[in-house]
């Protein structure tokens, strides 16, 4: 178990490296720091200044370093485009991502895992083809398509709930939240039902598949077989074998809510991370792009490491076949 | 004993065209989508023959902006789908829009099916180190899913290539964005079927006629391991495709000059909220009714080709 740990943090850590890498390549290759960062009239002396202060004078190498040791010290650089410290506008956008993701986390468990075991243990019931249906119809529609859908329906039709940003924010100090108020509720429902739509397909389809697969297994018609009732059959031990790919998916599916996040918080106008990068692109603040690709790397990195060491917890077979 | 009337020739014809009746017949999702599919593409490069470019000031006439679709109360027969806010029929906007997004995504597949094929066949073949170097790219690649590599790689473009972009470099950055962001899938699928494929006798007797490395892979190789590539390329397409137009609804995909399905979808979008709601929502079913058929389409040649890759994405 900590050999297979440690082997697995080990290739992680040199992932990231490489991701950082070229991270800082985009940084030192890409834009003038100088010009972004010196008034128009600024002095040779006042440049010279900088480009040592900056260490622009160094060895790549050196330089490289550098960029790695401020990173871990929390500097992640300035923003061409606004001067300010890359950390700051990340820790100011921060929250309203994250909210964002937890609640469509929530309605993909919420909606996604009941429907897909209806579709798992009933795979020909009209209900169960209905909802196969339009999961096919979630997976395809890109996700601006379903946001626009949703706020031509819901706030321009309906008028039911507002179609962009986050309502009313209370301020915790180190964290604001939209989700201790009724507006923040009301503002958060629609982004995070488009975010989860693919995720929500996606589990539905994974679940059944997963379910019709276990369902044909020995050990459940050995069940069957020992007159156990089916309710029993299929939500304690067919479920239990349809666990690991299903947290695998749910896991690996965080770099597309990353993804898709850019597109969700585009179409609401949402404060958050995604908004911050679709500036920077259309900006070509290289900095803060080359901090939010290592960020992404990082989340994705981490969940996927966390997911691989859950798995003989899970799975006790898992072990066994590594070694 | 009955005299034989069919040459052989013309049996065999005519087997094969009872073949394809038959094969439409078992499947009646996808020939119809495959018929969408027919109708959209001469749709979008037909119509823009026949009608003025609706994105150059001939084409266009302010005095009939935001006119909706002919059932409506103000509705006009002129303009079945309605008119945008600079008085585009929609028809004729969204030909000349969905011309652009076909174009950059078969475009964009091409690229990514070149650059994977490339490097997969290279892998596969040589083996060893370059193998082990261009797998670990791959890998790493993997932690990025295909739409933000594609927005990070425009960016960096963006960056490089300055404020003033011609729209033919615009829309290369877009084709070249999305066929880097797609390339991995390509190159995993033909380097393991050319690992099987190089100690197969053939390859060996190609070699002891005294052929080149690179004769074997173009002439032998590659024939025998595209057919599961192509069968994915076409399921790419959809993708690549609503890649494009997520990108141009975002900004930072085709420039509004030359509009794709996306910038058309993205002006639509300002005027969602005062109630023209039909300037976006055409663009956007259209989008989804095309990529949909392709879809079907291609996971349906993927069964029946290649079932070996059935239920994987």
């Amino acid at each position: 178990m900590l050999n297979y740990a440690a082997s697995r943090i080990v290739q992680t850590l040199i992932v990231l490296l490489v991701i950082s890498f070229i991270a800082f390549l985009l940084v030192a290759n890409i834009g003038d720091p100088l010009a972004a960062l010196l008034s128009a009239d600024a002095t040779v002396n006042e440049r010279l200044e900088l480009i040592a202060k900056l260490g622009l004078d160094q060895p790549l190498w050196t330089r490289f370093l550098h960029f790695i040791g401020n990173m871990l010290q929390g500097d992640f650089g300035f923003s061409y485009r606004t001067q300010d410290p890359v950390a700051n506008l990340i820790a100011e956008r921060l929250p309203a991502t994250v909210e964002l993701a937890f609640v469509s986390l929530l309605i993909t468990i919420a909606v996604g895992v009941p429907a897909g075991i209806y579709c798992g243990v009933h795979p020909n019931s009209l209900f169960g083809r209905f909802i196969m249906l339009i999961s096919t119809a979630g997976i395809t529609l890109p996700n601006f398509v379903v946001g626009i859908l949703l706020i031509a329906v819901f706030s321009v039709q309906l008028g039911l709930l507002p179609s962009f940003g986050r309502g009313t924010v209370v301020d915790l100090g180190f964290w604001k939240t939209g989700l201790l108020t009724v507006s923040g509720w009301r503002a958060i429902l629609l982004p995070a039902a488009t975010l989860s739509t693919f995720q929500v397909a996606f589990i539905i389809r994974m679940l059944r598949t997963q379910l019709m697969e276990v369902g044909q297994s020995e050990h459940i018609r050995f069940a069957r077989a020992r007159g156990l009732s089916e309710a029993r059959i299929w939500y304690v031990y067919a479920i239990k074998n349809t666990l690991l790919p299903v947290i695998t998916m749910l896991g690996l599916q965080l770099g597309n809510i990353i993804a898709f996040s850019v597109v969700t918080e585009n179409v609401f106008a949402w404060p958050g991370l995604g908004s911050l990068f679709l500036q920077s692109i259309q900006g070509a603040d290289i900095p803060v792009i080359a901090i939010y690709l290592i960020f992404v790397g990082l989340v994705f990195m981490v969940i996927n490491l966390v997911v691989e060491l859950l798995y003989p917890l899970i799975d006790a077979r898992v072990l066994r076949r590594q070694s | 004993m009955t005299p034989v009337v069919n040459t052989p020739a013309i049996a065999r014809r005519r087997s094969r065209g009872g073949k394809l009746l038959h094969a439409m017949r078992r499947a009646p999702g996808p020939t119809l989508c495959a018929v969408v599919i027919f109708a959209l593409l001469i749709y979008a490069f037909v119509v823009p023959l026949f009608s003025l470019n609706p994105f150059e000031f001939s084409g266009m006439s302010v005095l009939d902006s935001f006119i909706p679709p002919a059932w409506m109360a103000d509705g006009s027969a002129d303009f079945p789908l309605g008119t945008d806010d600079q008085g585009r029929n929609l028809i004729t906007a969204m030909a000349y829009g969905m011309r652009t997004s076909i174009i950059v995504g078969f475009l964009s597949v091409t690229i990514g099916l070149v650059l994977g094929g490339s490097l997969g066949l290279i892998a596969g073949f040589v083996g060893g180190k370059v193998d082990a170097f261009i797998m670990r790219v791959a890998d790493v690649q993997l932690a990025y899913p295909a739409l933000l590599l594609a927005m990070i790689i425009d960016g960096a473009a963006r960056a490089v290539l300055g404020a003033e972009r011609s729209v033919g470099t615009a829309m290369a950055i877009v084709v070249m964005s999305i066929g880097i962001a797609f390339w991995v899938q390509y190159a995993r699928t033909i380097r393991s079927s050319v690992m099987i494929e190089r100690d197969q006798d053939y390859v060996s007797a190609a070699r002891i006629t005294g052929r080149s490395n690179l004769s074997i892979i173009v002439l032998h190789i590659l024939p025998n391991v595209m057919a599961p590539v192509l069968v994915i390329a076409t399921i790419n397409l959809g993708i690549a495709i609503i890649t494009e137009a997520t990108l141009s609804f975002l900004g930072i995909g085709i420039p509004v000059t030359s509009p794709s399905l996306g910038t058309l979808i993205r002006n639509g979008n300002n005027f969602l909220q005062s109630g023209e709601w039909w300037i976006s929502v055409w663009p956007c079913l259209t989008l989804v009714l095309f990529v949909v058929s392709v879809n079907i389409l291609g996971d349906h040649l993927r069964d029946v080709y290649n079932p070996r890759l059935r239920g994987r994405s």
